[in-house]
């Protein structure tokens, strides 16, 4: 039954990738949409065959709820590195920090090391922690010893808003940016990333999620290490006349040194604050932990990842200069105006086909598209998990479940959630999204991390103070976003915005763990005694790993 | 966990050990990565010229870059020499505490 379900929606999914590519060369009229690009399209559909059959692979293994959550905790330190690199190697962050880049030079730097940094603290001090307490979400471990249905419903409300936020925003552009590289219109880019998702998800659970992300890590990574070298290639490889070149076109010094991205010192500690907290409260990135087999594999995931992902940028740092000597200075990829063609974030993109013609051009276009896939599919797993093992399993079913049913809630909720990031996607086509991932960050380092935080770390947190202080986190966080220059101003049109700061994380944070500490210590319902009272045997298996959850034995 | 195992466990002094020694190693490693990222965006905040200053007079690579190539580099090596450690010594603790007490 389930084998033909399968067969039959790639069976569908194919013609309608191909009614699509059929509509996009009636449409090639259309302004900033581009012709029709081949050999992308190709090697594009190379992979989604490629993780398609992976998928059908992963299916026959996932079998129980531990395989659909976890992949049955069997994924090693080094496979689990290049998938939490992976989620996090975004299309965003490869288009977005190597235009960072390309427009203001030691800017991108800057913003790439906040970026990093977050990954040693949570290997210090939540990593194994995490591991040794969770079981599949990290709810789970925020509400081990606290009253479950509170915690459960805030863990998977900042879950739910996390993903929903980043969803939007990977949608959109997603739909934009294949628009741009394969000449499909928008509406079918949006279908066809919301329903490879589906089918990865729902077919293949965590383990093909996996997969899929270690695969389109190791292309990401080897693209952009070609196009790096091939930068530096053409110079001797000295960064020193790399650099001179570069000065040359732009005209200014500028680039060697920090420039505007970060003006005040409230403003760069509260950036630093929301990436590195807000990192630590992904709960797709947190739900990779629970796919390896002990903390020891755990920890090795970290070392692993923050290699990769601080290679990655490194190779963007160059990427971005090869784009201002190679792409600026070459008028095919120039608009009239000076601008580049297809918008600002197509510095690597224009790059990939200077130093490497049409036929890498397609690589990276399928590369860029694949990235787009492979962290839509972990959001929504993230997603779908808070919805059937937080909200159905134990709030609304106070843990009277039997596991076939509550898999099946998980896979009714991919769906739901893919379409509903199809409707959003399409929705918000004309919007401004940038603000949605900033979001996202505030409300992962606003509620989830500290009630996360605490919840192992302090041995006087109450049920009361982790739900009032995370909540009160949240709405800080949301209010002072909507408040801020980038929605009230930027968006809303207003003259003046109420909130000074774009970056609300650290008046956010702030009250999120004040608000928890106050309402703690002056709890003394009988509920907080019982909270007080099981931290001990809590630390104790948060210590030592006794009575873990360990691997599936298959 | 059963509350008399959990008391065994507790009540071994390697532990404490394990506790103690594995606390103050996070700590000193967390502060560190604080420590080098925060005095870089204190640096950008308030003296960004700073960072602007080339490395030698006839090169127009500023000291901005290898500092920020290093503070990558930096995070790297801090994750690996906690995991080196942690998969050693104190796994090694926690395995024979996890013996001890059966």
């Amino acid at each position: 039954m389930r084998k033909s379900i399968f067969v039959w929606s790639a069976a569908l999914l194919t013609v309608f990738a191909a009614t699509g590519a059929m509509a996009a060369g009636a449409l090639e009229g259309e302004a900033e949409k581009q012709p029709l690009n081949i050999p992308a399209i190709i090697m594009f559909l190379l992979f989604v065959a490629g993780t398609l059959g992976i998928t059908y692979w992963a299916a026959q293994r996932t079998k129980t709820a531990k395989d659909f959550y976890t992949a049955g905790g069997g994924i090693t330190g080094f496979q689990n590195g290049l998938a939490i690199a992976g989620d996090y190697m975004s299309a965003a962050s490869f288009l977005g920090i190597s235009a960072l880049v390309y427009r203001s030079g030691y800017d991108g730097l800057i913003y790439s090391i906040g970026f990093l940094v977050g990954w040693p603290v949570i290997l210090f001090l939540i990593a194994e922690r995490l591991r040794n307490l969770g079981k599949y979400t990290f709810a789970d471990v925020a509400s081990y010893r606290l009253a479950q249905t509170p915690i459960r419903a805030l863990s998977a409300f900042g879950a739910l808003s996390v993903v929903l936020l980043y969803l939007i925003a990977q949608m959109v552009g997603a739909g934009q940016l294949i628009k741009l590289l394969f000449g499909l219109p928008y509406e079918y880019a949006v279908i066809l990333v919301g329903i490879l998702m589906i089918m990865y998800v729902t077919f293949g659970g965590m383990l093909a999620t996996t997969w899929v992300q270690i695969i389109k890590a190791i292309l990401l990574l080897s693209g952009a290490t070609f196009m790096a070298v091939a930068v530096l290639h053409g110079f001797g490889y000295s960064f020193e006349a790399l650099f001179q070149k570069a000065i040359e076109v732009k005209g200014t010094d500028a680039i060697m040194s920090p420039g505007g991205l970060v003006s005040d010192p409230i403003s760069a500690i509260s950036l630093g604050i929301a990436l590195m907290l807000g990192t630590a409260g992904l709960p797709h990135i947190l739900m990779r932990f629970f796919t390896v087999a002990d903390a020891k594999e755990a920890r090795k995931s970290v070392f692993y990842a923050t290699g990769f992902i601080g290679y990655f940028y490194l190779l963007t740092f160059v990427i971005g200069f090869g784009a201002i000597v190679l792409v600026a200075t070459n008028p095919e990829y120039l608009t009239p105006e000076g601008g580049l063609i297809g918008g600002n974030n197509m510095a690597a993109i224009h790059l990939a086909h200077a130093v490497g013609g049409d036929i890498f051009l397609g690589f990276i276009s399928a590369v860029a598209f694949a990235t787009i896939l492979a962290v839509v599919s972990g959001l929504t797993l993230a997603g779908a998990s808070a919805i059937s093992h937080d909200l159905y399993a134990s709030v609304f079913m106070r843990g009277q479940v039997n596991e076939a049913k509550e898999m099946a809630i998980s896979k009714m909720a991919t769906i739901v959630l893919g379409i509903l990031a199809i409707i959003l996607g399409i929705a918000f086509e004309k919007q401004n999204v940038a603000f949605m991932v900033g979001l996202a960050f505030a409300i992962a380092a606003s509620a989830n991390f500290p009630v996360l935080f605490l919840s192992m770390y302090w041995s006087k947190l109450t049920t009361n103070g982790a739900f009032l202080g995370g909540l009160l986190g949240l709405i800080t966080a949301i209010v002072l976003v909507v408040t801020g220059p980038i929605v009230w101003v930027a968006i809303l049109g207003n003259e003046e915005a109420l909130f000074p700061y774009k970056y609300p994380a650290l008046f956010s944070v702030t009250v999120a763990f004040v608000g928890i500490w106050l309402f703690s210590i002056m709890d003394n319902s009988e509920r907080a005694k019982i909270d007080r009272d099981a931290f001990e045997a809590q630390d104790v298996r948060c210590q030592t790993g006794i009575g873990a959850e360990g691997a599936a034995s298959h | 966990m059963q509350q008399d195992l959990v008391e065994r466990i507790k009540n071994n002094p390697k532990y404490e050990e394990l506790v103690s020694k594995r606390a103050s190693f996070s700590w000193i490693l967390s502060i560190v990565m604080l420590v080098i990222y925060y005095a870089f965006i204190l640096v950008i905040a308030f003296s960004p010229s700073v960072l602007g200053t080339p490395i030698s007079d006839s090169s127009v690579i500023t000291i901005g870059i290898p500092i920020g190539v290093a503070i990558i580099i930096s995070a790297f090596i801090l994750t690996g020499i906690y995991t080196v450690r942690a998969n050693g010594e104190f796994d090694e603790l926690s395995k024979q505490i996890k013996e001890e007490a059966k």
